[in-house]
């Protein structure tokens, strides 16, 4: 089990080697780099040789990439050029706010999609699952860019009962993003709480209809101990994965919406960098997005690891 | 008068098709279980024995809905009742022994918890003496060492292990009627012998009435008092068990025991024509009468009721009973016996073979080499000549497959050498063998609805070996696919069906005409037959039989099943965890003397008749690995002499019969011995 764990681990950071070298690289190739970027039509002469003596680019690519990979492990991404700000201070904030718009739609998320699959497997075909599957299947056809508008103009420019847009600054508290995330929460949510409950749904009505919820029936035991006792553990198993890679496409859901939103988030900041051409702001938000992705799977595999018995005596057996 | 415990009256069970119509697969079921009574339901795959065990639960499974009638239990109808009480009379009262134990637990709770669980639902007990009563339960299923049992997973149980476990869950609340479906399927022959055991004592025991349902006659005539057969969704025969299985006064039953192969009489058994009809197929007259060897016209315009013999005391579904009575055609089957024409080239040489499924490690990856000391299977020696067919014999884990797939190329082997017809040597990798040894060797798989691909029509799959090796197109392809079904017995407008519009007998023929078509000198058949109905399995026997002497091929044909290998094989070889115990002619390998491990599982062996009791020889305990010192039966056997049979590899001993038996016990004595029990 340890040694499992050990070596999950040490995948997820070759993943994340693996990444930081293909950005590195793909920002390398692009034609022109960092400072005739920044310079634009000044881009020759002093100035250049200046802005490269700076940013350290006159160095060859391999030193760049090492002292660049030390700075990241020790949490320093280095200078952004356009405010010629350390990435740190700009990330900062930003991450901070989508964060707090992720885990809000994760934490009213997984509930939600949980209490629907699990209704619709058990009223499988009776009026809760037809008018919750079908809202669900709606809800998941409807790109986030068009729900975003739509809400946008149903709640805040019919209704006027929300702010349409979020005009707070990246540095805003908690407390007064709250009343401008509830939006972007309910775009975000819908997509990923449709998906959840529809698989939720599929893995609960295969494990009532295996052998052993048919025997604990006729055993006697009574229904909801069953659902509980006999059926969830089991259904939900499979759907860890399931969620964790929910999670991981929620991000890229997270950078739409920010932007329809106005949000100031990591999503809004990735749009922003990749027009001004801002690459190392690019590179540090690649490392940032995949670092995610990989915790949330790695998260997922090890609970799954935990909570299947047969995985767990496999691993002490061995 | 006896006490009924449960009562089925008019019982109608159906669902509703695509088009709207009730379609019924009860049909009017009228029977009464007494108290005491062990009451067998026998029937294939689809007669609605399933679906009427469940009812007598009050349970009904998803889609499929009572039509009419009702099953009393006592006095109230489970039909009728909701939840609430039907909890409190399942597990209680009625108690229910799934078909597959390993399925049926659930696999996040420990054995004891779920033991538990049926006992805080079913009675008073506190914790503490609940948890000896699960003690003493699981001693009671004479599972060892109750205490960390209990603190097992399912998963961490053997198939024998998880069946006794589901026995004493059923147990905990004392019921008064016990289900069984099919509780001993799947499970190894001693085992299910060793469980059948257990289950006739539980039934002295307790005097908790019965109901067994299962498809092999063998087991039925094991526990039953009563035997209760049905066909297509009805009750055809309905009586003591000695004269249904002696004396079957209805075509069906007659059909069926003929179809069964028995050690008793060697030889391949009759088949039956035909497969049981799809529900709602049938409008009018006896729904036997297309496969009926007896039928009038009579039979095909009316149905015929359910008519009760008082000589027999027996219940029968025919007009024309009266001349099945005392018709001793049984007594004197006939069977056909089998003469297969060997040549005495040889075609096939094992010498040496061992296999490990040991992983490779990174070094011995490079080098190419498994370094394994027990491996699963080891120093096998076999030949086979020319049309030949060689039995392989032995429980789950005895290497039987796994020798199979090593021939195929399926498998790299450790050590050791597979010749083909003497000088050829054939790579154990696949990617490194001649097409044209691929070609002469074919593999035939256990469950035809895995093997054969659900998105290609029977004309595809059949044509895959004729292009591949033969490279015929357009009309000729054409030509030789029908060619090649018609040998099958498949006619013309098979062509265009896919897999799941065909039944489990025409699916298996299908994949024996695919490794026709590639016109294999070998053909290695693994289970090919255990996981079809007893009719058909006697109808795809005679087929391979007869391709055979048409063809002259030879055929290794790997089986679990004793009475099966007896009709069809030359010669046996017996395995215990991948060593060879004996081999010989198969007549031979039947009698004494032989090695202990044949002798046990000739003991386990389950005729359909009450008279003839089951041997028990040996405790069934699972081996998970082969021991690593001397013989490898040494765990289990009943004759064990001491040290040596420990510490050394047995010898190779020939008897006077012809065959080989690798034991350390003298020819002599274990014939002395065998012949005294």
């Amino acid at each position: 089990m340890f040694f499992l764990v050990i070596k999950r681990i040490l995948l997820g950071l070759i993943t994340l080697f693996i990444v930081s070298l293909i950005t590195f690289v793909g920002v390398e190739v692009l034609p022109g780099d960092a400072c005739t970027t920044y310079l634009e039509r000044q881009a020759f002469g002093a100035a250049l040789e200046a802005c490269y003596e700076r940013l350290g680019l006159n160095l060859p690519a391999y030193e760049r990439y090492i002292s660049w990979a030390i700075g990241v492990l020790q949490g320093d991404f280095g200078y952004s050029l356009s405010g010629e700000m350390k990435i740190n201070d700009v990330l900062g904030p930003k991450v901070k706010n989508s964060m707090v718009l992720a885990s809000a739609s994760i934490l009213i998320g997984i509930p939600v999609a949980l209490l629907l699959g699990i209704i619709t497997a058990l009223w499988r075909d009776k009026l809760p699952d037809i008018i919750i599957s079908t809202v669900t299947i709606f809800s998941m056809t409807i790109p986030e860019f068009i729900s975003a508008t739509l809400l946008i103009l149903i709640v805040a420019i019919w209704l006027e009962w929300l702010p349409g847009i979020v005009i707070v600054p990246s540095e805003a508290s908690i407390s007064e993003l709250l009343p401008n995330i509830i939006l972007p929460v309910i775009a975000i949510s819908m997509i990923m709480t449709a998906h959840m409950a529809r698989m939720v749904r599929s893995s609960v009505i295969q494990v009532m209809a295996s052998d052993y919820v048919q025997m604990a029936i006729l055993k006697g035991v009574p229904y909801w101990k069953m659902v509980f006792k006999h059926v969830l553990p089991n259904a939900l198993l499979p759907a860890i994965n399931v969620v964790a890679l929910t999670i991981a496409w929620l991000l890229g859901g997270v950078v739409v919406t920010e932007v329809v939103f106005n949000y100031p988030g990591l999503g809004r900041l990735v749009i922003e960098s990749i027009s001004n051409r801002d690459l190392p702001v690019v590179q540090a938000l690649a490392i940032i997005l995949a670092s995610i992705y990989v915790s949330i799977n790695l998260i997922a595999d090890l609970m799954t690891l935990m909570l299947n018995p047969r995985l767990k005596s496999l691993q002490i057996k061995k | 008068m006896k006490t009924s415990v449960q009562q089925i009256n008019n019982l109608t069970i159906g669902f509703q098709s695509q088009k709207g119509q009730q379609i019924s697969i009860l049909k009017n079921i009228n029977t009464t279980i007494n108290k005491g009574e062990t009451v067998g339901i026998v029937g294939e795959s689809g007669s609605g024995k399933s679906t009427l065990a469940l009812a007598m639960m009050g349970y009904v499974k998803h889609g499929l809905f009572t039509i009419s009638g009702e099953c009393m239990f006592h006095s109230n109808n489970l039909l009728e009742m909701n939840n609430k009480e039907l909890e409190n009379i399942r597990g209680r009262k009625i108690a229910m022994i799934p078909q597959n134990a390993g399925q049926s637990l659930t696999p996040n709770l420990k054995i004891g918890y779920q033991i538990d669980e049926a006992l805080k639902l079913h009675t008073d007990l506190k914790k503490t003496d609940r948890d000896n009563k699960i003690s003493e339960l699981l001693n009671k299923v004479r599972l060892p060492s109750p205490e960390t049992m209990a603190q097992r997973y399912p998963h961490e149980l053997s198939g024998g292990q998880q069946q006794r476990v589901a026995v004493a869950m059923a147990l905990a609340g004392s019921p008064e009627l016990l289900l069984l479906d099919e509780p001993t399927t799947g499970l190894d022959v001693t085992t299910q012998a060793h469980v059948l055991e257990l289950l006739n004592l539980i039934a002295k025991d307790t005097g908790t009435s019965m109901v067994y349902v299962s498809h092999d006659l063998g087991a039925i005539a094991q526990v039953s008092d009563r035997v209760i057969v049905m066909y297509s969704g009805e009750i055809v025969l309905d009586g003591p068990v000695r004269s249904i299985l002696k004396n079957p006064i209805h075509p069906y039953t007659f059909g069926l025991l003929k179809s069964i192969p028995k050690l008793t009489l060697p030889g391949l058994p009759n088949s039956m024509s035909g497969s049981q009809p799809q529900p709602g197929s049938i409008k009018e007259g006896c729904s036997f009468y297309d496969r009926c060897e007896f039928a009038d016209k009579n039979c095909k315009i009316n149905s015929p009721e359910l008519e009760y013999i008082n000589d027999l005391n027996t219940h029968v579904r025919c007009f024309r009973h009266k001349e099945l009575i005392n018709q001793n055609e049984l007594n004197s089957q006939t069977v056909k016996s089998i003469e297969n024409k060997i040549l005495k080239n040889e075609i096939l040489d094992l010498s040496n073979v061992s296999i490990s499924y040991a992983k490779q490690k990174f070094i011995e990856q490079l080098i190419n080499k498994i370094e394994d000391k027990n491996p699963t299977v080891k120093d096998i020696d076999i030949n086979i000549n020319k049309g030949e067919t060689l039995a392989l014999v032995g429980e789950s884990g005895s290497g039987k497959s796994t020798i199979l797939k090593s021939i195929a190329g399926l498998l790299k082997t450790k050590d050791g050498i597979i010749k083909f017809e003497k000088d050829k040597e054939l790579s154990s990798d696949l990617r490194k063998r001649d097409p044209k040894f691929l070609r002469a060797i074919q593999l035939i798989f256990q469950n035809p609805d895995e093997s054969l691909n659900p998105n290609h029509t029977v004309e595809e799959i059949v044509a895959q070996p004729l292009k591949l090796y033969f490279g015929l197109k357009g009309h000729e392809l054409k030509e030789k696919i029908i060619n090649v079904l018609d040998k099958v017995r498949l006619g013309k407008f098979y062509l265009t069906r896919y897999p799941r519009q065909l039944s489990g007998g025409e699916k298996q023929r299908v994949a024996v005409a695919r490794a026709f078509a590639a016109k294999p000198d070998i053909i290695l058949c693994d289970e090919v037959t255990s996981a079809l109905d007893v009719s058909v399995q006697a109808a795809v026997l005679n087929l391979l039989q007869e391709l055979k002497e048409d063809f002259g091929t030879t055929y290794i044909f790997v089986s679990h099943d004793l009475a099966v290998v007896r009709a069809i094989s030359d010669r046996v070889a017996v395995l215990y965890q991948g060593r060879l115990c004996e081999i010989g002619p198969s007549k031979n390998v039947y009698k004494f003397p032989s090695h202990p491990y044949t002798e046990v599982l000739l003991g386990a062996v389950l005729e359909p008749d009450p008279d003839i009791k089951p041997k028990l020889v040996a405790e069934d305990i699972v081996e998970e690995k082969p021991p690593e010192n001397g013989c490898s039966f040494q765990g289990r056997c009943p004759r064990i002499l001491g040290d040596i049979c420990k510490n050394e590899v047995p010898p190779w001993q020939s008897t006077e019969n012809g065959n080989s038996i690798r034991c350390h016990i003298k020819i002599d004595d274990l014939k002395n011995q065998q012949t005294l029990n």
